[in-house]
């Protein structure tokens, strides 16, 4: 079964390419890339006025698969992702149980596969069960394909275990994505610390907590001469500290989610809980900051953080609601908009998405090279839409975007030429 | 002008013509106090409840005793503040409420923005008697009340408020309701109890009492918690006495007719001297006796429109 793209505008960043140019498909994978292709029996996919880009890659998603089903689970974050045009994640661990031996890792692999629309790459636990105290099996896990390491939403307070984390994840390959938060420091902290935490009266939690966690995490990378990645990176001063660390070798990698680079934690007023997450929303020298780190590449990836919750756990009581929101279905079109806002790129920001996220978890994705899977997205980078929760393909709709209007959807989903979202 | 508001959330969003009108209100209430049959039809058949969440004597008692003498139907209902472990949410424990049809639900909740939850989920009038560490609108209409007895006027006076800045809903309220009339708010306190940004509400910081009460009008202290002793916002109450303690050495350096209010409970010998507390220029006790006058006149207020009664 052959596909051919035609008319489309093609961006392939790892491969230097930004331009017009047809694509064909043979068997799941890219066969010819080129003007003026030619294809006998092939089906004809016209993507006149759209971009053709290798399918988005998330590295930062929340699954709920197994154990929080009512949340979400494989079926349905894939759904979303498709419909986000995301065709690769990379999921979280803090499941129930905790994604921390091998066959937990193998039921996610194989669910997405027989069941799923986008490819699943399991991120296993530094620790088991998360708690902190012994590190995972990460030999066997990263054998059953897990990508990297992660006590993500729960940090590893103990300054040796992270040490012996980096070290045993590197014999192994892997990074180690750090949730970078000094849990002392943020207390009971629910928003952002600062002027508008002050007049809300709700308990702030401030930058230094997460650029101290920051800090300890580079250095200890830097020490070990280990791979680290910074998850959702929301304040200046880690970008910062990103930046410096990289300037002097360390291996390091970070990543935003586009709430960090649209939102401030003026988003919380009339205590909206869809506006709670963590990191927190911060201050507009914050969200600048991150912009700032996106155009000059400090900043690696643009990733959602998924992270579905149902109805009741976000109404209620702000202080008490869960933190989180669902993202892969809005990532698109607010990655645009910093385009459109000339801070980076089109061709930055489709890298943003594609190659540079799958350099980070070592996945063979993000390339239309020929040879490649073709996992694909056809986007069209300004088409008006307004966003309502309750459509949302995700389970849960816990999003602080309801009613916006976006710019920018995934007109048609591919995985390994097949498709799997069509607008 | 005539002010009827649905719910009494805060004091941000009320205008100074509204506060005014609120204080003037309460001023014909207060009458109804004093008489030797405390009780004034005007609230009959109404059905208020008191919803709360969270331990309060003072407060409680004030609205309950208002609603009585205004010869409401009051009810009280203590619930426990985490709906986790009541099994309960709050907007149920609230819908069960309302669905007997009560006309005014007084809500002091540990959650802040318990009480916009609330309204914006319930049919029924919706007055805030404190949520977690945002507001307290009817402890600031008294405390502006009492001061305006005192002092006859708010613009143009200079309040210092002293103590847990952070953790103080009392403090929110009060910077607003003063500042909206006129007053010039300072807050004092160690470092470790003053919030960022308390600048934007409108008011000048201190980190020195001495120097916050220098030739002010108005002094209120705010409780400490002693459950903060020992923990990192203060090394003891000892040291916080000595540093932040109203005393009869200090308060010399207001002005002559200074008066001190507190929203108590007290802790004698921590926030506040017991000479101060008991000495010429406190007004603490005005401050609970007019706190039923202003609790009458909100109650009055959102139950809507019918014309004030004279005497």
């Amino acid at each position: 079964m052959r596909i051919l793209v035609i008319n489309g505008h093609l961006i392939d960043p790892k491969n230097n390419i930004d331009g017009q140019s047809d694509l064909l498909i043979d068997q799941g994978r890219v066969a010819a890339v080129g003007t003026g292709l030619h294809a006998d029996d092939a089906e004809i996919i016209d993507a006149a006025g759209l971009l053709v880009t290798p399918g988005l890659i998330d590295i930062h998603v929340h699954l709920r698969d197994p154990g929080l089903e009512y949340k979400e689970d494989i079926i349905s974050g894939t759904r979303a992702a498709a419909a986000g045009g995301v065709t690769s994640l990379a999921c979280m661990p803090n499941t129930k149980p905790v994604i921390d031996n091998a066959p937990i890792v193998e039921y996610i692999i194989n669910k997405a596969r027989r069941h799923g629309s986008a490819n699943v790459y399991p991120v296993a636990s530094i620790s088991q069960a998360m708690k902190g105290d012994v590190l995972s099996e990460m030999g066997e896990l990263k054998a059953a394909g897990c990508v990297a390491f992660s006590d993500d939403g729960i940090p590893v307070v103990n300054g040796e275990l992270m040490r012996r984390a980096f070290e045993y994840a590197d014999t192994f390959g892997a990074p180690i994505i750090s949730h970078a938060e000094d849990l002392s420091l943020v207390g009971e902290g629910c928003m952002n610390e600062g002027e508008v935490a002050t007049e809300l009266g709700l308990k702030g939690i401030p930058w230094v907590a997460e650029d101290a966690a920051t800090a300890r995490d580079i250095m200890l990378a830097e020490f070990t001469n280990s791979r680290l990645h910074v998850a959702h990176v929301s304040t200046k001063g880690s970008v910062e500290l990103v930046r410096q660390a990289k300037a002097r070798g360390v291996k390091v990698t970070c990543e935003v989610t586009p709430h960090h680079f649209t939102l401030t934690d003026e988003a919380v007023r009339g205590y909206n809980t869809n506006a709670k997450m963590n990191p927190p929303l911060r201050r507009q020298a914050d969200v600048d900051a991150v912009r700032v780190g996106l155009a000059d590449g400090t900043i690696d990836a643009i990733a959602t953080d998924h992270a579905p919750h149902h109805y009741d756990e976000k109404n209620v009581e702000f202080a008490v609601a869960l933190n989180g929101i669902v993202g892969l279905e809005t990532l698109l079109p607010l990655t645009m908009n910093l385009v459109r806002d000339g801070i980076i790129s089109r061709q930055q920001a489709i890298a943003l998405m594609t190659c540079q996220p799958a350099a980070i978890i070592g996945i063979d994705r993000g390339s239309l090279a020929v040879g490649a899977v073709a996992d694909l997205t056809l986007i069209d980078p300004e088409l008006e839409w307004t966003l309502v929760a309750k459509e949302l393909k995700s389970k849960s709709k816990n999003t602080p975007f309801d009613g916006w209007t976006m710019r920018g959807a995934a007109i048609r989903t591919l995985l390994a030429g097949r498709t799997v979202y069509q607008r | 002008m005539n002010f009827n508001p649905k719910h009494i959330l805060g004091i941000k969003d009320l205008s100074a013509a509204e506060i005014h009108f609120i204080l003037d209100s309460a001023a014909s209430f207060k009458e109804i106090n004093s008489r030797q049959i405390k009780k004034v039809p005007t609230l009959r058949g109404k059905t208020i409840v008191n919803l709360f969440f969270e331990a309060s004597t003072r407060t409680r008692t004030s609205f309950e005793i208002a609603g009585k003498r205004l010869s409401a139907d009051t009810i009280n209902i203590s619930a426990s503040s985490s709906s986790v472990v009541k099994g309960e949410t709050l907007e149920d424990t609230a819908k069960n409420i309302e669905a007997m049809h009560p006309d005014i639900i007084v809500m002091r909740h540990s959650a802040s923005g318990a009480c916009d939850y609330l309204a914006q989920r319930l049919k029924c009038s919706v007055i805030n008697a404190g949520d977690g560490t945002h507001e307290h609108p009817s402890q600031a209409l008294l405390d502006v009340f009492t001061i305006r007895q005192h002092k006859e006027k708010i613009e143009g006076l200079t309040v210092t408020i002293a103590g847990d800045v952070t953790h103080s809903r009392v403090v929110r309220s009060n910077i607003y309701c003063l500042t909206k009339l006129g007053a010039k708010v300072r807050v004092a306190g160690p470092r470790t109890m003053l919030p960022p940004g308390l600048e934007k509400l409108g008011c000048e910081v201190y980190t020195d009492l001495r120097e916050a009460i220098r030739d002010v009008d108005c002094i209120m202290m705010l409780r400490i918690q002693r459950e903060r002793q020992g923990k990192t916002l203060i090394p003891s109450l000892r040291e916080y006495a000595r540093f932040y303690g109203l005393n009869p050495e200090n308060i010399k350096l207001a002005k002559p007719d200074v008066i001190v209010l507190h929203p108590g409970p007290m802790n004698r010998g921590v926030e506040i001297s017991s000479q101060v507390a008991d000495g010429p220029h406190n007004v603490i006790l005005d401050q609970v006796e007019n706190g039923v006058a202003v609790r009458m006149a909100l109650l009055y207020l959102v139950s809507g429109g019918e014309p004030l009664q004279q005497n």
